[in-house]
């Protein structure tokens, strides 16, 4: 656990990204009629998934773990983790909602990807709400690191698979093809591949400060 | 460490540099970049950008003080 005491990583995190911000606006994409210059928003719109799906993996990892352990600081660890991936998750949610508006015509089109996206969403309010209903400590954390586990599968199928076998409008689903295969010079992976791992980092980063204030806060806990 | 960190933005900036040389000539939105006023927008992302980015170092170091003194 070294690890998320170092800085090295956190800078690294804050030099691509912005790297990212500055080349994602200023270097030339490929010209696409609908999308026009908002094909950039796939810079920024798609880390925010990535950075989202790190954390909640590595939530799903200390909800298994703690279930072997039992040890305390591992349910913090997926509740803090957990957390920060909700809050990635809105901001992914609204930077696509702003992005539809002008591409697809409405905030929300009730897209195959949006639906299961919100659903994806709530299963995850569910498990912050779950865990706020159990008094008992032992018995919230067993129970809400069971329920994450079954809720990070249910997750990936409804935003990574259902709406890849409808109809969705999403790029990359239903058919339609994703920016990276017109991409001939694939200039933007170069772009968007930093950016996930990036995003990622700064994510993870978060959930450390976060995880770090909620020790301090169970250790005093304990201690009175 | 700080020698690693800064060849790896002397790297990313020179990649930059070398895709704005690459796109001169193929007509794209360029008249927009230079009198559109982009930059502006640039400079006001990663101003806002790194402020947060201070602003989350600050409150690390504010923590690992608080952790030093358990």
């Amino acid at each position: 656990m070294k690890f998320i005491y170092q800085w090295w990583w956190k800078v690294l995190a804050v030099v691509v990204i912005l790297y990212t911000l500055i080349a994602g606006l200023l270097i030339n994409v490929p010209r696409l009629p609908i999308v026009h210059e908002t094909i950039r928003n796939t810079y920024y719109h798609v880390p925010m998934w990535m950075a989202m799906f790190t954390v909640f993996t590595i939530s799903v990892i200390y909800s298994i773990k703690y279930l072997g352990s039992s040890n305390p600081k591992h349910d913090l660890i997926a509740v803090e983790c957990v957390n920060v991936g909700v809050f990635f998750f809105i901001l992914g949610l609204v930077t696509g909602m702003i992005w539809a508006k002008y591409t697809w015509g409405e905030y929300w089109s009730n897209d195959p990807k949006q639906n299961s996206a919100a659903i994806a969403f709530l299963l995850y309010c569910a498990y912050l709400v779950l865990r706020n209903a159990i008094d008992e400590e032992q018995k919230r954390a067993k129970i809400s690191a069971i329920y994450n586990i079954f809720a990070f599968p249910v997750m990936i199928v409804l935003i990574m698979v259902l709406p890849r076998m409808t109809d969705s409008l999403h790029p990359g689903n239903g058919g339609n093809p994703a920016f990276g295969k017109l991409d001939l010079d694939s200039k933007m992976r170069m772009i968007l591949y930093p950016a996930f791992i990036a995003w990622s980092l700064f994510a993870v980063w978060i959930a450390t400060l976060r995880y770090r204030i909620r020790l301090i806060e169970y250790k005093q806990n304990s201690l009175d | 460490m700080m020698k690693k960190i800064l060849s790896l933005i002397v790297l990313l900036l020179s990649f930059t540099a070398v895709f704005a040389q690459n796109g001169a000539d193929i007509e794209m939105a360029d008249t927009l970049r230079s009198s559109g006023k982009i930059y502006v927008v640039v400079a006001t992302l990663a101003i806002i950008f790194v402020g947060l980015a201070i602003y989350l170092f600050s409150i690390d170091k504010r923590l690992k003080k608080v952790e030093n003194e358990k």
